[in-house]
């Protein structure tokens, strides 16, 4: 059976969806398009246990539809407001976030907060940590990349808004049990942490994408085991879903030229 | 009204009234989170101040952005300076890349944390949040060890105590009983427990709630005794959101994250749109009717 005709963003959507499967009880997070519609596709398919929020403060058993919709559509079936966050979903471990930091390194380490310069004075100040180290020690984590460079793939972060698996970081004495990454989708392949000492693995490569371009495009040696498997592509009951959970079709903005599936 | 004596117990006051009495130098928290339910009414009045050199403690949004435009701060601790859907704070930007801003990043989780601890009157509260991250450099943490068989070294989230604390709600009566609607108060309770003295901004200050409306006492998110003066502000949350009131404006705050890329631009938002005061503010945006039309912001 051939796959159906699918964009990129479709399949990148599928695979983020992946990275919730067996979690079980927990609340899935997805910041950005594609993981927050993938966390959607997750619930609605393989994890009818996975909980969601409205993006606002209410927990919702009907995925949300991303973009304009009526303020009342969603179905409140639960509250997880910010102010229960912390105590409810996050230093609880009972959460997935899937995020997309600005720098990643050879130790799952990721940057949220500035490049260039200082912390006393960044050159570019981006977001600060944020959430980032609570999250990446209490909860699993994994990471979309929608343009996997090594922009974005560097030997070491600028700075450290995540908790990853440098040694040289691990404070001897408190507890990093709870730090879990999970899995790397990109616009090229996906990985994981399976290596020795939790080294960045290839896990599968996109329909047309080579070894070579996942290893030009990263700034550190990926473990590459054997021949990777492709990607498995959208069915037409994902694609379907998926439609439904972005009925503005926003995933078409996500990805430089909206590229199809299937590459040339 | 039954046997109160409602006339010796009064807490109403103005803006101006009480900005004027604050001193350079304080430690000023602010409730809301981001680009949501600010008491930016209660802000304007303190940018239309002479008050400097404090020390501002926030889920930042157009709030902190302002006060550093305005050169009113010394100090930022903060969890992160957004305006959701403009992610980059223009002016929290540009006051971080001069680098002449003393600050305090933390995670989000670490300030509400610190300011528990300031509520609790706690010298501090155990944490693994901060640990193997850069922000335990950065902020200057120490650690602290479980006296316990686990032995767990954790890091010591130092109390954040504020000597105010500047919060917007939907309702409150002149005795300080307030009502926060809408669907999240964020840490609003924790910056008013925290803080020596609260200043409470209301869209409506109505006649004791028990009278007015006594269905929704379990909007009442903090006590009256952490509320010390009461401002009535109808759409002082404006141009940050306020459900179910009203949304954000986000011309408004495209217009105001515009004034940054212009030469002299925040001098020429602070005097034309913020300006003398609230009446010309309101006036400046569009009008009562048209914030309270101002759609809800859908997530």
């Amino acid at each position: 059976m051939t796959a159906p005709e699918h964009m990129l963003s479709e399949l990148l959507i599928v695979a983020c969806s992946e990275v919730f499967r067996g979690n079980g009880e927990i609340v899935a997070t997805g910041i950005g398009p594609i993981p927050r519609v993938a966390a959607g596709l997750a619930k609605l398919t393989h994890n009818p246990a996975l909980m969601m929020t409205d993006g606002e403060a209410y927990l919702v058993e009907d995925p949300v539809p991303i973009g304009p919709r009526g303020y009342d559509d969603r179905k409140p079936a639960g509250y997880l407001p910010f102010s229960r966050y912390f105590d409810s979903a996050v230093w609880t471990g009972k959460r997935h976030a899937v995020v997309s930091p600005i720098q990643i390194d050879r130790f799952g380490q990721t940057n949220l907060s500035f490049i260039g310069g200082s912390f006393d004075k960044p050159k570019i100040q981006m977001l600060g940590a944020r959430g980032f180290p609570g999250n990446s020690i209490h909860h699993i984590n994994s990471m979309f990349v929608p343009a996997h460079s090594k922009r974005i793939f560097v030997p070491e972060v600028d700075s450290v808004s995540s908790v990853g698996y440098n040694p040289a970081k691990r404070l001897a004495g408190a507890n990093f049990s709870g730090v879990d990454l999970r899995f790397i989708v990109t616009d090229l392949c996906v990985m994981d942490f399976g290596g020795p000492d939790h080294a960045i693995r290839l896990v599968s490569l996109h329909d047309g994408v080579t070894v070579d371009q996942v290893r030009e495009a990263t700034g550190f040696d990926v473990l590459i085991e054997g021949t990777p498997p492709v990607t498995a592509t959208p069915t037409e009951e994902q694609l379907a879903i998926i439609a439904k959970l972005d009925p503005h079709n926003i995933r078409a903005t996500v990805l430089k030229g909206n590229p199809p599936g299937k590459r040339a | 009204m039954g046997f109160r004596s409602v006339t010796t117990f009064d807490k109403r006051t103005t803006a101006d009234a009480v900005i004027g009495k604050l001193r350079d130098g304080m430690t000023i928290g602010i409730g809301g989170w981001g680009p949501r339910r600010k008491p930016m009414a209660l802000v304007r009045a303190l940018l239309r101040s002479d008050v400097k050199d404090l020390t501002i403690v926030a889920y930042g949004g157009p709030d902190v952005g302002m006060l550093l435009a305005a050169g009113k701060v010394r100090k930022l601790i903060y969890g992160f300076v957004s305006l959701d859907a403009i992610p980059l704070e223009p002016y929290f930007r540009k006051a971080r890349e001069a680098g002449a801003l003393e600050v305090l990043e933390l995670d989000e989780g670490m300030l509400q944390w610190g300011l528990k601890a300031a509520a609790l009157r706690l010298p501090f509260l155990p944490t693994r949040v901060g640990l193997g991250t850069d922000l335990f450099e950065q902020g200057g943490f120490k650690t602290v060890t479980s006296p316990y068989d686990d032995g767990e070294v954790m890091l010591a989230m130092p109390a954040v105590p504020l000597d105010l604390a500047l919060i917007h709600v939907h309702r409150a009566d002149r005795m300080g009983n307030i009502q926060a609607l809408g669907p999240d108060t964020y840490y609003d309770d924790w910056f008013a427990k925290a803080a020596k003295e609260v200043v409470v901004s209301a869209e409506e200050v109505v006649e004791p709630v028990d009278h007015s409306y006594p269905e929704d006492a379990k909007a009442n998110i903090f006590e009256r005794c952490f509320v010390h003066h009461v401002v009535a502000a109808k759409h002082g949350a404006h141009p940050t959101s306020m459900p179910p009131s009203y949304g954000w404006d986000m011309p408004a705050l495209k217009a105001y994250v515009a004034s940054a890329g212009e030469e002299d631009g925040w001098q020429r938002y602070r005097s034309d749109v913020i300006g003398a005061d609230e009446a010309h503010y309101l006036a400046q945006v569009g009008g009562d009717d048209a914030i309270a039309k101002l759609p809800l912001p859908i997530f």
